[in-house]
């Protein structure tokens, strides 16, 4: 049986999903409770699960976050909710200096295996700080996962998968995507496994690297462009550990890549998946790896937000320039 | 509010209303009250804050030696710790900073392991199975969080019979941390006691720099719960005002909140670590004050003068630490240096493909340099 979801509700059905299979799973955060999480994510499970298991917190993030390293560590799977990922930072410290640290530090002892979730990435015109992409901070400390999911179907996957993880992940949901498309996603639990990359189109020519949001422009230019130019389409999933060899493998097939991603350029993944490409296939290259990413600048108030967001036209112009080299 | 476990007389009192049973000079107070221990337990609880006052010498002798890294000294605070951890059950949970060798000690991690961790490695920090001790932590105040979410989720699971005391000194209770996670704590009545070991300075930063509020006890009110101060170097007054806190904490019942901010008043007599030189920021004669309370020959007249102690035992006792510590000080020297690819092994559960590349790697450059050529002398 499937049910034909938004990203939205199936982060809100693996939630339930895993809930019901699992005592120990928690929710809580800001107006996670009666009110169903401002993004309704968490709707009717207060109803359903009580106020134990699905908890309205003070206003507090870093009371949030660190108060579920120390469930964490006492067994539950605390899933906390920070309402929007640009508010992460009071939250900050607890996540790197604890929750990514804790098993190393106390070399095996304890750990914090939980599920940070906030909704993340630009184009919904909200206010400031509220459409930041941030993955490469929290990819870059030792000790945590990151995932970015960009389908229902995996965002439930992934989600469950998360929860049934040994570590603490940070599980960033693309809200502009919370509600524009559905798929059919099964009932009941099931695990789309951290850390592999899915090839969403496979081509010959070129391979585009690339996650959440960003994803589905990247198919839609793969499809326009289709007459000139083959494309292959990998969304990452995982961005922490990353899926290098799914990586390395697609180019070595294609001889050139870009990477399409909505956080600044400087110091993002893309410098990353450029540098291993070099280190992993330097003889199978034809082209320079393109970045086209975010600009080097504050995320803008929705005024100017479509100027900095790597939309159709960049992402045309940027495929082109590694194809064409 | 119903009627139930009435909250312990000993916590029922204003914030700045000091608990005192010794004085000064080590003799019982006037109406104060001796709390229950045997007096085997006293004395035990004597051998700990004598066991770590001379760790503590040591620990500094080995660093200065350079045989040890930088680390934190204790001396002043053995009855805040000693005493403290004292009231605690074997199924309570201990939170700690990262100056409490002494509370670690009764709690279960042995003094070769707080060498190791001084000493740079990190088995150190690996608390014994079956010990209910959390691990050291550097960042100030960060672990009162923990300390909250540890007791939420023991309160979740539907247990009573557990209580989680968290240390943090002065200056962390001007942290945003210390606000937070005693604020969930009101609000979700977690069984917690949160134990301000209050020295007076915070490195070079006098308490008086740290907050305008009179006592520090006194913020627990703004959270809804009891916070009493106590001299923190009476270990008689910290064992009652702890096993009061604890039992208060084991109370789904009781009448007030489960939760208590003990704010324990005491002096750090050293510097706050091997790197620090305290007389830049102290006068001596403050110091010398202080030592006036010493917390070691308070105990020690009280034991004497009440015949639970005498001349000959402390000898016995004192050469009987001497050794021990000598002991632990040889394991920890003797023990090899890890192997480096146990700095792979904890990051997560399952090491990443990159990580065992590192690894690899690191393994591969050993072998065709050999570790000469990577160690600093």
């Amino acid at each position: 049986m499937a049910e034909s979801l938004t990203l939205v509700q199936a982060v809100r059905d693996g939630l339930h999903d895993k809930m019901a299979e699992d005592d120990a799973v928690i929710v809580m955060g800001e107006d996670v409770g009666a009110n169903g999480g401002v993004f309704r994510a968490t709707e009717g499970l207060y109803d359903e699960f009580g106020e134990d298991r699905v908890i309205d917190t003070p206003l507090s993030e870093s009371g949030i976050v660190g108060t579920a390293i120390g469930m964490a560590a006492y067994g539950l799977k605390p899933v906390p909710e920070i309402q929007f990922s640009g508010f992460m930072y009071p939250g900050f410290d607890q996540l790197i200096s604890h929750a990514a640290r804790l098993r190393n530090r106390s070399r095996g002892r304890f750990s914090a295996p939980l599920v940070l979730r906030a909704p993340m990435g630009g184009g919904i015109r909200a206010p400031e700080l509220h459409s930041e992409s941030k993955e490469a901070f929290y990819s870059h400390e030792p000790g945590l996962k990151v995932v970015i999911p960009s389908t229902p179907h995996d965002t439930k996957g992934l989600l469950i998968a998360a929860i049934d993880d040994p570590d603490p992940v940070v599980f960033l949901e693309p809200k502009k995507i919370y509600r524009s498309f559905r798929e059919d996603v099964p009932d009941g639990t099931y695990e789309v496994p951290l850390g592999e990359a899915a090839v969403r189109r496979e081509g010959a020519d070129l391979s585009v690297f690339t996650w959440g949001a960003m994803t589905r422009p990247t198919l839609a230019a793969a499809e326009t462009l289709a007459d000139e130019i083959d494309l292959e389409v990998v969304d990452l999933r995982t961005l922490s550990p990353i899926d290098w060899d799914t990586i390395v493998e697609s180019f070595k097939k294609t001889g050139r890549a870009a990477v399409v991603h909505e956080a600044p350029k400087t110091g993002g993944l893309g410098a990353e998946i450029a540098a291993t490409i070099q280190e992993e296939a330097l003889l199978y290259q034809e082209a320079p790896v393109e970045r086209i990413t975010g600009f080097d600048v504050q995320y803008p108030l929705y005024a100017l937000e479509d100027y900095y967001l790597p939309e159709a036209a960049r992402v045309e112009a940027g495929i082109r320039e590694a194809f064409e080299f | 509010m119903a009627a139930g476990v009435p909250v312990p007389e000993l916590l029922d009192r204003d914030p700045g209303d000091r608990i005192q049973v010794l004085d000064d000079d080590g003799s019982v107070r006037e109406g104060a009250t001796v709390p229950d221990l045997a007096d085997d337990r006293l004395v035990e609880l004597y051998r700990y804050m004598k066991l770590a006052r001379r760790f503590d010498q040591r620990a500094v002798s080995l660093q200065r030696q350079g045989r040890m890294g930088t680390y934190p000294p204790l001396s002043g605070q053995e009855a805040a710790q000693i005493g403290s951890a004292f009231a605690l059950g074997e199924e309570d949970w201990l939170v700690p900073s990262y100056r409490e060798h002494g509370a670690a000690l009764v709690k279960g991690l042995s003094l070769k392991q707080t060498l190791l961790y001084w000493m740079g490695n990190e088995q150190g920090n690996r608390v014994p199975e079956g010990s209910n001790l959390f691990t050291v932590s550097v960042p100030i105040a960060t672990q009162i969080p923990h300390a909250t979410g540890l007791a939420w989720a023991s309160k979740l699971k539907d247990e009573s019979e557990t209580a989680f005391l968290v240390y943090f000194g002065d200056g962390a209770t001007s942290e945003g941390d210390f606000h937070e996670g005693m604020n969930f704590a009101g609000v979700f009545d977690t069984p917690n006691v949160f134990f301000c070991n209050n020295n007076q300075w915070a490195i070079s930063v006098p308490r008086e720099r740290q907050t305008a509020a009179e006592t520090l006890a006194q913020k627990a009110q703004a959270y809804g719960f009891r916070g009493v101060q106590v001299d923190g170097m009476d270990p008689l007054a910290v064992y009652a005002a702890t096993e009061a806190a604890v039992e208060q904490a084991k109370s789904p019942d009781a009448e007030g909140p489960r939760p208590t901010m003990i704010e324990a008043v005491q002096y750090r007599f050293g510097a706050h670590t091997t790197a620090d030189d305290p007389s830049v920021y102290r006068d001596e004669d403050e110091v010398e004050r202080w030592k006036q309370k010493d917390p070691i020959p308070r105990l020690e007249t009280f034991l004497l003068e009440t015949g639970r102690l005498d001349e000959e035992r402390i000898e016995a006792i004192e050469d009987d630490i001497e050794e021990q510590i000598a002991t632990a000080i040889d394991e920890a020297e003797s023990e090899p240096r890890p192997e480096p690819p146990e700095m792979f092994e904890y990051t997560y559960a399952e090491q990443t493909p990159r990580q065992a590349e590192q690894q690899d790697y690191l393994e591969a450059i050993r072998e065709r340099f050999g570790d000469d050529a990577i160690l600093e002398d």
